[in-house]
């Protein structure tokens, strides 16, 4: 056989390489999972349904006597509820973009994909922009809902459209640790329910659903810093809803910035593992 | 100048498996290579090693004159896929499938656009493009996968398994796209098990078992390898065996076996046709009535038995090292199969 030498690659094609490419190739994969969304409606509902439940369930069933602010008047509990529960529904919609990406690991379309000249991080980061429009359109009926059952704000639009802007950026964070764990794990099954497990106690040991400050303080100092607890509060201020926590813990303190920057922090460190696992997955 | 694919000493490992064991390959531009095998045999582990899916442990890969280990998005500019399982997204109708791929190997969405109708129009599947890929049967399917893999004329083209699963009339259809697409000047590297396609289609072959190429050359030169040509010769009654045996001993070459069930016998023969008249001039002579004769050319499953010792069919299975991966890629075929 001849020697082989090294050929030099032919210069690229106008345009390619870098974030441009980047960016449009995570467009390109977002709307092929936004095309498979439409095309399995039932995903949506379900979507839809299961943060509905929590709120018709949590108004009326815990309503009456959970204590807020001092008063155990359902209407008061209501409104504090509402950013615990909007929160709680970006951080679940993790769970799927894990399955999905577990799914997509599995099937032939992942070699396609991994063989082409497109950039490494596309087909994750075009999973979390697509599961990002679903989050919001949730979030839109659902509040819809919630100012059925009786959730009023009570500041500006801006501030009000801050606080969904929040919400969306911490939904967007947990979406890569959906990712690394769909990518971590063999079947799309253990990536739903290794999805939702960790959920529980993030969504529990938190300010979303009762008075952080009525919890032992052990306890209270982890809901402080919870990721979840900030965006609440921020959410709760931001809306001018009831039940604020009253504590000296920094992110309490300055709930906004907090919350702004757990989220950043976490998107820099999931994307990073995520891609990093993505690009060795089957290399 | 080294071929539009060359590899050179490729070793990938997984576990205690070596899947390849220093393999070597060299397809000149514009040829086919086809890769045979049984499975386990470490095919696809070389087509995922070519195609920069997978990262061997040792060795050089050059595809289309780019290093395929220092430049593997440069490399993938140049390559086409198309795989064992069709790798579509069956939620995505055949139009959005294609032109997605079109976008993602960097083409605008409006060339994007038409490169796909034409596709579609190539293949077939004009009346189906609208409908999400998981309606189609799986002729349908293992044609848009090889269109997806088309989408920018790639100058070098993988095939890994082309045909299997698919039925007859789907195969000849796919050997007739295979063969227009090579006529045009495309480098083919295609792994198959059937022997017949690797005949069909390959302008060379390599067999592969084990993880190492054990025998290369075009499909004459391997059959002629095995052993040349020899007399077959079916005899109306079991008596007529032992006579027959005695006018083939005087023409062969060789030792002449028979098989009384069958009232069979065979002799390694040279001589070609002409000899063939000779031995049905003797035994009308002595009137031994045949019902069959011919003359028999060693096919490439004869190559493949003599080469690895086992036919190609159930060499996974009886074998230690290879039968285990064998098993694992079954495994992992049952579980593709069931996520279906």
């Amino acid at each position: 056989m001849t020697a082989v030498t090294d050929v030099a690659p032919a210069a690229a094609p106008k345009g390619v390489g870098g974030i441009g490419q980047s960016v449009r190739d995570s467009l390109v994969v977002a709307r092929r999972n936004l095309i498979r969304m439409t095309r399995i409606p039932e995903m949506i509902i379900f979507g839809l349904i299961q943060p509905i439940m929590f709120v018709v369930l949590f108004s009326y069933v815990f309503g009456g006597s959970m204590n807020v602010g001092g008063t155990t008047d359902s209407a008061v509990y209501r409104e504090f509820l509402m950013a615990g529960i909007f929160a709680q529904t970006v951080t679940f919609a993790t769970a799927g973009a894990g399955a999905g990406i577990a799914d997509d690991m599995h099937k032939g379309l992942i070699d396609r994909f991994r063989s082409l000249p497109m950039a490494r991080g596309a087909v994750l980061t075009g999973r979390t922009l697509a599961d990002l429009v679903q989050t919001a359109l949730t979030l839109l009926v659902l509040a819809v809902v919630a100012l059925l059952v009786g959730w009023r704000t009570h500041t500006s639009l801006g501030e009000v459209l801050g606080a969904f802007a929040l919400l969306l950026l911490l939904g967007y964070a947990f979406t890569w640790i959906g990712a690394l764990i769909g990518l971590s794990v063999r079947t799309p099954e253990a990536a739903t329910s290794g999805g939702l497990i960790w959920l529980f106690p993030v969504t529990f040991v938190s300010n979303a659903f009762v008075d952080s400050g009525q919890m032992t303080p052990w306890l209270r100092h982890i809901a402080d810093w919870n990721p979840f607890s900030a965006t609440v509060q921020a959410s709760r201020e931001l809306f001018g809803n009831p039940g604020v926590v009253d504590s000296s813990a920094w992110p309490m303190q300055h709930p906004v910035w907090a919350s702004l920057i757990w989220s950043v922090l976490i998107i820099a460190v999931f994307r990073t593992l995520a891609v990093r696992k993505y690009r060795n997955a089957t290399a | 100048m080294p071929g539009a694919i060359y590899a050179e000493g490729l070793v990938k490992t997984f576990g205690d498996v070596r899947a390849l064991d220093g393999v070597d390959l060299d397809v000149p531009e514009g040829t086919v290579l086809g890769l045979l095998g049984p499975n386990g045999a470490g095919k696809t582990t070389a087509v995922r090693c070519l195609t920069t899916l997978l990262q061997p442990d040792s060795g050089k890969a050059v595809v289309a004159g780019i290093d395929v280990l220092k430049h593997p998005n440069e490399v993938r500019r140049s390559i086409g896929l198309s795989g064992q399982f069709a790798a579509v997204d069956e939620y995505l109708t055949g139009r959005e499938n294609l032109q997605m791929v079109g976008q993602l190997y960097q083409m605008r969405a409006k060339a994007a656009k038409a490169r796909a109708a034409e596709l579609l129009e190539r293949f077939n599947l004009t009346d189906a493009a609208d409908r999400p890929a998981k309606t189609y049967s799986g002729g349908m399917r293992r044609r848009l996968d090889l269109a997806a893999a088309l989408v920018v004329s790639p100058p070098v083209m993988f095939m890994d398994e082309p045909t299997t699963g698919l039925d007859p009339r789907n195969r000849q259809a796919l050997w007739e796209v295979i063969k227009e697409l090579v006529s045009g000047g495309t480098t083919l590297l295609l792994t198959t098990q059937y022997l017949e396609e690797a005949d069909h289609l390959a302008h060379d072959i390599c067999v592969v078992d084990h993880g190492r190429v054990i025998a290369r050359g075009t499909a004459d030169h391997l059959k002629a390898q095995t052993g040349g040509e020899r007399v077959e010769v079916v005899v109306h009654e079991p008596e007529e065996i032992t006579p027959a045996g005695e006018v083939l001993r005087g023409f062969g070459k060789g030792e002449v076996t028979a098989e009384t069930h069958t009232r069979k016998l065979t002799v390694p023969v040279t001589g070609g046709a002409k000899l063939l008249a000779e031995i049905i001039r003797e035994l009308d002579t002595r009137g031994i009535a045949i019902d069959d004769i011919g003359l028999r050319r060693p096919t490439l499953d004869d190559v493949f038995i003599s080469l690895t010792g086992h036919a190609a069919e159930d060499a996974a299975a009886d074998n230690g090292v290879d039968g285990a991966q064998g098993r694992v890629q079954k495994a992992d075929k049952a579980k593709k199969e069931a996520v279906k």
